[in-house]
C-alpha cells in the first residue's frame, strides 16, 4: 500500500456493472496533488460512475480505491471533510437564499467563521451580489459558480468536478476555467475533472484519461496523447477513437 | 460529538430557512390538523347531545384521540418529507457526500419534526380548549409526558422506514410517505377501544406501541389512571420497531449503493 503523501487518489483494477451494463473496466488512475485530471469520454463511458465510486456513494464492483489514502467504503466520512463535489446536475435546494445554503454546506462541513468564508468565497467568483438571492432565481452561469463556492467552504485537498460546465456559455464556461486555474494554483488543489467537452479539458488538465464503455483508450498530457494519435485536437480525437471503436465492436455485442 | 451536533444544527437550521419566508407552507403545517380538530371537535358535540349520561365520555376520547394521532402522523412526516424534499429539489447527493453522518441526518429531521409537531400541538390544545372546553393538560395530567414521548418514537421509527423506501425507490415512494401511517390506524384503536375490532386481530394490534398509547389515553380520560405495564410495553415496542426500521433503512440504503440509485435520486 502506497502512503505517497502526494497521491490524492489511486485507483487499480476499477470495475462496475449495473446488472448487464458495464459502465466501468479495470480502469486504474492516480491523481497527484496540486494536479487537474481530466477524466473524459462520451455520454455513458463511466465517470460519473467513477467519480461517485470515489465519493463512496456507490459501492465498487471490484478494485482497490484509495482517496486522500482512505478507503471510500468503510471512511467516507474522514474523506469528505477533505473533499468537495460539484456536478451540473446536483443543485442546491432551489427555495432557500444563497447564503442560506452557503451557511447550511459550511454548518456541515464544520467550516470556522462561515459568514467570512462565505463572502470571501462569493467574491472570489464574482457573485457577492447574489448573496440574498433565492437560490432557484439564478441563471444556470450563477447556480455553477454559487456551486463552486459550496465546493471551496471546506478548503478541500480534493475536488470533483463532474461536468460542472455542462450547462453554461462557452462566455461564462471560460470565466469558470480560468477561476478554477487560479484557485488549483494559489491553493494546490487537486482537481478530478470529467467532461465530454474537448477543447475545455485541452486547456485546463494536466493530464487525462479518455474512457469509452467503462475501459480506458488513452492517457497523458493532452498533447502527449495528441501526438500518439496523430491527432490535431482533442475533438477529433474523440471522434476517432469512438468512431474506431464503434467501427471495431460493429459486429459483435 | 460537538462536530456531531454542529452538523445536525446545520441541517435543522436549513428547514428553519425554509420556514421562514414559505408562509403557504407554514399554512399548510397548521391548516390540516385544525380542519381536522374542527371535524373531531363537532361530531363530540354531537354525541354529547345524544346522550345525558355522563359516563359516556366518547365525546373527550374523539378530541384526545385526534390530538394524539396528530402527533404521532407529523412525527412521521417530519422524518420522511425532510428526506424527501431533499430529492425534490435536487440536493441529496450535496448531502450524502457531505461529512454528515445518516444518523445524524435522520436525528436533524426528527428535532425538525418534533418541533413542528409541538407548535401544532399547542395550537390544537388551544383551540380544543376554547372551542370544545377539551383541556389537554387537565384530562392527561403527567401522563401526557410518557404517552405523547411514544407516539413521537413511534413517529420516528415510521419515517425512519419511509425515508428508506424513498431512498430506494425514489419520487415513486411518495405516495407511501402519506400512505403508511393510515396502514397503523385501523389497528391501532385510536378513535374505538380495542375491544371493537375482532377478536382475532386484537393479538396483532396489541403488536403496534400505538395502541397501548390509544387504550392508556381512553384510560386516563375516563379514571384518571393508567397501568404503567402498558407504558412499559409500549416503549418496549417502540425499540423493537425502530431498530427493525433502522434495519431496513440499512439494507436498502446499502442496496441504493449497490445499484447507483443513490447518485441518481432526484434526477428522475
Ligand atoms: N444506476 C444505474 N443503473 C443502471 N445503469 C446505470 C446506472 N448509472 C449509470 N448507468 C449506465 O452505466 C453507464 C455509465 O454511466 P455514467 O457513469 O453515468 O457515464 P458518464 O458519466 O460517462 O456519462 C451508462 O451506460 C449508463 O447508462
Ligand atoms: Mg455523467
Amino acid at each position: 500500500m502506497s502512503t505517497d503523501p502526494a497521491l490524492l487518489v489511486r485507483v487499480t483494477g476499477l470495475s462496475k456493472t449495473y446488472g448487464s451494463t458495464v459502465a466501468l473496466s479495470g480502469l486504474d488512475l492516480t491523481l497527484q496533488r496540486g494536479r487537474i485530471l481530466g477524466l473524459l469520454g462520451p455520454n455513458g463511458a463511466g465517470k460519473t460512475t467513477a467519480i461517485h465510486i470515489l465519493m463512496g456513494l456507490l459501492t465498487p464492483g471490484s478494485g482497490q480505491v484509495r482517496v486522500l489514502g482512505m478507503d471510500p467504503g468503510r471512511e467516507r466520512h474522514r474523506i469528505a471533510e477533505r473533499m468537495n463535489f460539484a456536478s451540473a446536475y446536483v443543485q442546491l435546494p432551489s427555495n432557500l437564499k444563497v447564503y442560506e445554503n452557503l451557511n447550511v454546506f459550511a454548518g456541515l462541513y464544520g467550516v470556522r467563521d462561515a459568514r467570512r468564508k462565505v463572502e470571501e468565497l462569493l467574491e472570489l467568483f464574482g457573485v457577492a451580489e447574489l448573496s440574498g438571492r433565492l437560490t432557484g432565481s439564478l441563471s444556470s452561469g450563477e447556480k455553477t459558480r454559487v456551486n463552486l463556492v459550496k465546493c471551496l467552504l471546506n478548503d478541500p485537498e480534493l475536488l470533483l468536478l463532474d461536468e460542472p460546465t455542462a450547462s453554461l456559455d462557452p462566455e461564462m464556461a471560460d470565466h469558470v476555467r480560468t477561476t478554477l486555474r487560479r484557485i488549483q494554483r494559489e491553493r494546490g488543489i487537486g482537481i478530478l475533472y470529467t467532461s465530454h467537452n474537448m477543447p475545455e479539458v485541452e486547456e485546463l488538465c494536466d493530464s487525462i484519461v479518455f474512457l469509452h464503455q467503462g475501459l480506458k483508450i488513452a492517457e497523458g498530457p493532452p498533447r502527449e496523447v495528441l501526438a500518439r494519435y496523430g491527432t490535431r485536437d482533442l475533438d477529433e480525437l474523440f471522434i476517432k477513437i469512438v468512431r474506431k471503436e464503434h467501427g471495431s465492436a460493429g459486429g459483435g455485442s | 460529538m460537538n462536530a456531531s451536533l454542529r452538523r445536525i444544527g446545520a441541517v435543522v437550521l436549513r428547514y428553519a430557512y425554509l420556514h421562514k419566508r414559505s408562509l403557504p407552507r407554514v399554512f399548510e403545517i397548521v391548516f390540516w390538523p385544525v380542519m381536522e380538530l374542527l371535524v373531531w371537535g363537532f361530531v363530540s358535540v354531537y354525541v354529547r347531545s345524544l346522550s345525558a349520561d355522563p359516563a359516556v365520555r366518547i365525546a373527550v376520547f374523539l378530541i384526545g384521540a385526534m390530538i394524539f394521532w396528530d402527533i404521532l402522523y407529523r412525527s412521521q412526516q417530519g422524518v420522511s418529507i425532510a428526506v424527501i424534499e431533499d430529492v425534490w429539489t435536487q440536493n441529496i447527493v450535496n448531502v450524502l457526500v457531505s461529512p454528515l453522518r445518516i444518523w445524524e441526518w435522520l436525528t436533524a429531521t426528527f428535532i425538525y419534526g418534533f418541533l413542528k409537531t409541538c407548535v401544532i400541538t399547542a395550537i390544537l390544545w388551544a383551540l380544543a380548549y376554547g372551542l370544545y372546553r377539551f383541556d389537554l393538560a387537565d384530562a392527561m395530567g403527567l401522563y401526557l409526558v410518557p404517552l405523547a414521548a411514544n407516539l413521537f418514537l413511534f413517529g420516528w421509527a415510521l419515517g425512519v422506514f419511509t425515508s428508506a423506501l424513498v431512498i430506494r425507490w425514489g419520487h415513486a415512494a411518495e405516495a407511501l410517505i402519506w400512505g403508511i401511517p393510515f396502514l397503523v390506524q385501523p389497528l391501532s384503536a385510536i378513535y374505538y377501544p380495542l375491544s371493537t375490532l375482532p377478536e382475532w386481530l386484537r393479538p396483532f394490534a396489541l403488536l403496534l406501541p400505538s395502541t397501548h398509547v390509544f387504550e392508556g389515553m381512553r384510560e386516563v380520560l375516563a379514571t384518571g389512571r393508567m397501568a404503567s405495564a402498558s407504558l412499559w410495553a409500549s416503549f418496549g415496542m417502540n425499540l423493537v420497531a425502530f431498530a427493525a426500521a433502522s434495519m431496513v433503512f440499512r439494507f436498502l440504503y446499502g442496496q441504493a449503493k449497490n445499484t447507483g440509485r443513490l447518485g441518481r435520486l432526484g434526477l428522475d
